[in-house]
């Protein structure tokens, strides 16, 4: 007697990347915009970054239907925050709320895996990972997705200081100013989209600092 | 008095058909201090009168936003209003989750009016001690509408509650004619004027009254005290409003859409 195999999946990947590197005031945080499904593309401009919180902004790649609940289920209790502290939520809050929301679903997990990037209360740049049911870290970069084993090797490596394999948490701050981060994003994805087929079209850069939020974008690969 | 023989239990009627421990209840939201509310075509001002326990307090929050498109003033036990909202804010967000659009204010007012009704038809419950004046916007314009404790409500073009809101209300009479068409800065003047007449012979100035503004293109906000004070000051330079010449003896025609409240020998509820 064989194991019966399940004959539907409730899950699917749309594939793609995203990262995120922190600074000293500014985070960036970046994600292509091809979404696929298995060797086909749906379409090549899907937004896959959203803004949680005036200071606080996810990138998530994974199963993009369970990534838009998880954002819509974030927006309503940001929203229940607002109304009972009146101040809007900050990102190392968003960050436990996101894990305690991921977690949650322990048992039929958000297929998810999200990189959360902001400022903190004092205006430093911050960076949270997360594997699919919660688990997280404070880090100065972090990388998910399917181009992720492409990319965050190159980023250890240009990034050695803020590593989180080398230095402490306190300081996962990386040097770099907010250009060159800017740069390295562009560079990080122009090479993954080489390997992997999943990533490519487009990168949507979101840059948040003490003067707001900006969008930029970058042509890609579309093969 | 026979009134009392029937007024212990709120699911018990009296011989004349009245519910008095509802009628109660209304009384609660007279006791309350003031708040009133006018609108025109593209917007609502709610304003409340800030009163404090002692001086040494705070006053009490009465104003607070529901959604971008809604908010509310209460008159009344602010407790109980302050889970009435909280019960708003959940039904605006849960409505916006499912649906990705913003909750009609009149679908909001009838779940609020339901609420109240139950209320009034359990043994184990009391009436809510508060009365609602929900401002809000929705794809058929600009709305304001006042919530009874008794479970019923009113759509108004401007209307007042609370402690000394006959006076209030006799301003806004005069005026409501000229709120469809009024400018939103005319509007939160007219609101200043009318809680000024609820004050009566005490001055009028931003930490006494709140003022909150919601309309198109504009989400719902309290002004903030500088603001307020700024406009209390440009008007008051003007000088006293127009003189008796003005409508004080129509009030019959002056009614708003719908009756303000009880007659003598009419239960209020069944306005």
């Amino acid at each position: 007697m064989t194991k019966q195999q399940a004959n539907w999946s409730p899950y699917d990947n749309n594939g793609g990347s995203c990262v995120a590197i922190a600074g000293a005031d500014y985070c960036v945080i970046a994600a292509d915009t091809r979404m696929s499904t298995g060797y086909n593309i749906l379409t090549r401009e899907y937004s896959k970054i959203c803004k949680l919180a005036d200071k606080c902004v996810m990138a998530s790649s994974g199963f993009q239907a369970d990534v838009k609940a998880l954002q819509k289920q974030l927006a309503a209790r940001h929203l229940i925050y607002q109304h009972q502290h009146n101040k809007q939520m900050s990102c190392p809050a968003m960050a436990q709320l996101l894990s305690n929301t991921l977690y949650y679903k322990r048992f039929f997990p958000y297929y998810s895996f999200n990189v959360l990037g902001g400022l903190d209360n004092e205006g430093k740049g911050c960076v949270f990972t997360y594997d699919a049911v919660g688990s997280y870290e404070k880090v100065g970069y972090s990388s998910q997705g399917s181009g992720s084993t492409l990319i965050t090797p190159f980023l250890d490596n240009q990034l050695k200081s803020p590593s989180p394999l080398l230095l402490s948490v306190q300081d996962a701050v990386t040097p770099l100013v907010e250009a060159e981060a800017i740069d390295l994003v562009k560079t990080v994805f122009a090479s993954a989209s080489e390997r992997d087929i999943y990533t490519g079209d487009k990168i949507e850069i979101v840059v948040v600092n003490a003067t707001g939020i900006r969008r930029e974008y970058m042509e890609l690969r579309k093969d | 008095m026979f009134r009392n023989q029937y007024d212990t239990d709120v699911t018990t009627w009296s011989p004349a058909g009245r519910l008095f421990q509802v009628e109660y209840a209304m009384e609660a939201v007279k006791q309350g201090s003031a708040a009133i509310g006018l609108r025109s075509k593209t917007h609502i001002v709610l304003g409340c009168v800030n009163k404090a326990n002692s001086e040494l307090s705070s006053h009490q929050k009465k104003i607070f936003k529901v959604d971008d498109h809604i908010g509310v003033a209460i008159a009344g036990l602010t407790a109980d209003g302050r889970v009435l909202s909280r019960y708003m804010r959940n039904e605006c967000i849960n409505y916006s989750f499912t649906y990705e659009s913003p909750l009609p204010v009149g679908r909001l007012v009838v779940q609020l009016a339901d609420k109240a009704q139950v209320c009034t038809q359990r043994s184990w419950k009391r009436p809510y001690g508060v009365g609602l004046l929900v401002a809000g916007l929705d794809e058929s314009g600009a709305h304001l509408y006042y919530n009874c404790p008794s479970g019923n409500y009113f759509e108004y073009q401007a209307f007042a509650i609370g402690s000394r809101s006959q006076a209030a209300k006799t301003y806004l009479e005069r005026k409501f004619e000229n709120f469809t068409d009024a400018s939103r800065d005319d509007l939160v003047k007219d609101a200043l004027m009318a809680i000024r007449e609820t004050l009566q012979g005490e001055t009028l100035k931003s930490s006494v009254c709140t003022i909150a503004v919601v309309g198109v293109g504009e989400p719902f906000h309290i002004l903030d005290q500088g603001t307020v004070q700024q406009m209390i000051d440009a008007f008051e330079i003007v000088g006293e409003q127009e003189g008796p010449d003005a409508a004080a003896g129509q009030e019959a025609s002056a009614e708003p859409e719908q009756g303000a409240g009880a007659g003598e020998g009419v239960a209020p509820m069944d306005i």
